[in-house]
């Protein structure tokens, strides 16, 4: 029994990572109508620019809000240079561009950086949390500042006129510049928003899968599943998805004979496949019905 | 009385296919003008012409100034309101969010009294200012895409066939409000109807378009007796 809860709190821990890396990756499918597979080296990308600042003598929180601000720059500049100019282009000239933009962000941190595998701190100690042996204190703060971030993006999105532009831009864009919304900015704060957050999944995710460029291969494949179990569409699916993938992730690589650590990410896209198969919209997203 | 909106030689273009073939019309300020004509003669096309919706050579100048180099959301900003064809409704907002929207470039004050106003005029959004725009039934949504518009607090705006499948009686109810708001609010009108009757009661000036071009204009009451435009339009 304690295993079990031992393995669904950890699963909860991170999940937590997947739910803001499914987030970022459907407020920029929202935006665009294009699935960002470069998310997860933007991601890896600011993590070593916090690393960095820390060598540099950056407390951490300092550097963890520095690297938010670079991280929103960052992802503002490479919607204007490179995706922008793609708008209008097919759907096969922006998978080029992703994977372009995921091959120049992971050789330049390689680059920069070497592919050594660096230790990252936490600011949370890893002692166990509250006493208790089931959970540590990274893993409570790694569920606690997602938890905050949500709550954060919520508000943002329900009560500020700029949250409420963005929704109607990505929602009707038609309509959105029919009253004035500048769409074409609200898309690339979007996509500064998106990797900000994806930022702090890196930052949160570092200590535990140690600081190198490939750290985010396996997270973003985790967040994809986790974007499509709660549905493309749905910004609250993709956060309950991402929880949902971290506790099956757990589950299945201990209690399924055989699975263990070296099979927990074909589990992850057998469920992608699984609800492509059997509900392509997902768990809270609409079925998208366009008139031909 | 001046032109508030001025357009010469105005042609548009959908890739290859040449939709409007030199059109020239103004309106005047204050008035309500109704621009009448079958379907594909370009009525939609003009509107959407005038926000830069569609590729267009050719002169359009609002209060003396060219539209042309704008883009849609600048010639919004300029106090020009469009309610689409299909209405364009934020249909997974509240009812209460598409009219905050409608004043999205407004300053912050005036808005929520501005809303009440709405209500006055359109009680029944009132009663579903909770609800999602897309549960409204397709009257109450045209009459939510007017009311967005008005947040507008527009100095002209476009209607693009409002009267469309809806039921005679909500869409009489709808052209009075469109009246008054003409009258009190001094908001100038182009409505775009294959409804004629109707557009002609409320209208002082009228243009009927036929594939592109303006075959005939005049004071809405005489366009209304004329032969032809009985025998087309009108249907009697």
């Amino acid at each position: 029994m304690e295993l079990l809860t031992n393995q669904i709190l950890a699963g909860i821990a991170t999940g937590a990572i997947y739910a803001c890396m499914a987030l970022a990756v459907v407020m920029i499918y929202q935006a665009i109508d294009h699935l960002n597979f470069a998310q997860g080296e933007m991601a890896m990308f600011s993590t070593f620019i916090s690393w960095q600042l820390m060598q540099w003598g950056v407390p951490y929180w300092g550097a963890f809000l520095l690297t938010l601000a670079f991280s929103f720059a960052g992802g503002i500049v490479i919607e204007r240079l490179l995706f922008k100019p793609l708008a209008k282009a097919p759907i096969l000239t922006n998978v080029a561009g992703f994977i372009a933009l995921f091959a120049i962000i992971n050789s330049s941190a390689g680059l920069i950086w070497d592919f050594t595998i660096k230790q990252y701190p936490t600011p949370f100690g890893s002692s166990p949390f509250l006493g208790s042996q089931l959970i540590s204190t990274h893993q409570a703060g790694m569920i606690g500042v997602t938890i905050l971030l949500l709550i954060a993006l919520y508000g943002f999105f329900r009560y500020t006129r700029i949250g409420l532009a963005m929704r109607a831009a990505a929602s009707v864009p038609e309509s959105a510049r029919l009253v004035g919304i500048n769409t074409s900015w609200m898309i690339a704060l979007g996509w500064g928003m998106a990797a900000a957050i994806g930022s702090i999944a890196g930052m949160l995710i570092a200590p535990v899968v140690f600081l190198e460029p490939n750290m985010m291969v396996g997270v973003l494949i985790y967040g994809f599943a986790a974007a499509v179990l709660g549905g493309l569409t749905s910004p609250f699916g993709a956060v309950v998805g991402g929880f949902l993938v971290g506790i099956i992730e757990n589950l299945a690589g201990t209690y399924i004979p055989g699975v263990g650590n070296e099979l927990k990410l074909p589990i992850a896209l057998a469920l992608i496949i699984f609800v492509l198969v059997v509900k392509p919209a997902g768990l809270f997203g609409r079925p998208i019905v366009k008139r031909v | 009385m001046t032109a508030l909106l001025n357009i010469k030689a105005l042609k548009a273009y959908y890739g290859q296919v040449q939709a409007l073939h030199g059109l020239e019309f103004s309106l005047n300020e204050g008035s309500v003008t109704t621009l009448l004509g079958a379907n594909g003669a370009g009525k939609t096309t003009t509107l959407r012409a005038i926000c830069n919706m569609v590729r267009t050579t050719g002169a359009i100048e609002f209060d003396g100034a060219p539209l042309a180099s704008r883009s849609t959301e600048n010639i919004v900003r300029l106090g020009i309101a469009h309610v689409p064809q299909g209405r364009g409704t934020f249909t997974t907002m509240t009812v209460e969010e598409n009219l905050e929207l409608g004043a999205i470039t407004r300053n912050k004050a005036g808005v929520a009294s501005d809303i009440e106003r709405m209500y006055a005029h359109f009680p029944v959004l009132k009663q579903r200012h909770t609800q999602q725009a897309g549960t409204l039934s397709g009257g109450e949504q045209q009459m939510l895409a007017v009311a967005r518009a008005l947040m507008l607090r527009p100095r002209l705006m476009l209607l693009d066939e409002p009267s469309f499948g809806l039921a005679p009686l909500i869409v009489r109810d709808l052209f009075k409000i469109l009246g008054k708001i003409n009258r009190e609010d001094k908001v100038t009108i182009l409505v775009v109807e294959q409804n004629a009757q109707l557009a002609l009661e409320i209208a002082d000036q009228a243009y009927v378009i036929e594939t592109g071009r303006i075959v005939m204009s005049g004071k809405a009451n005489e366009i209304a007796d004329n032969e032809d435009v009985r025998r087309s339009y009108l249907g009697y």
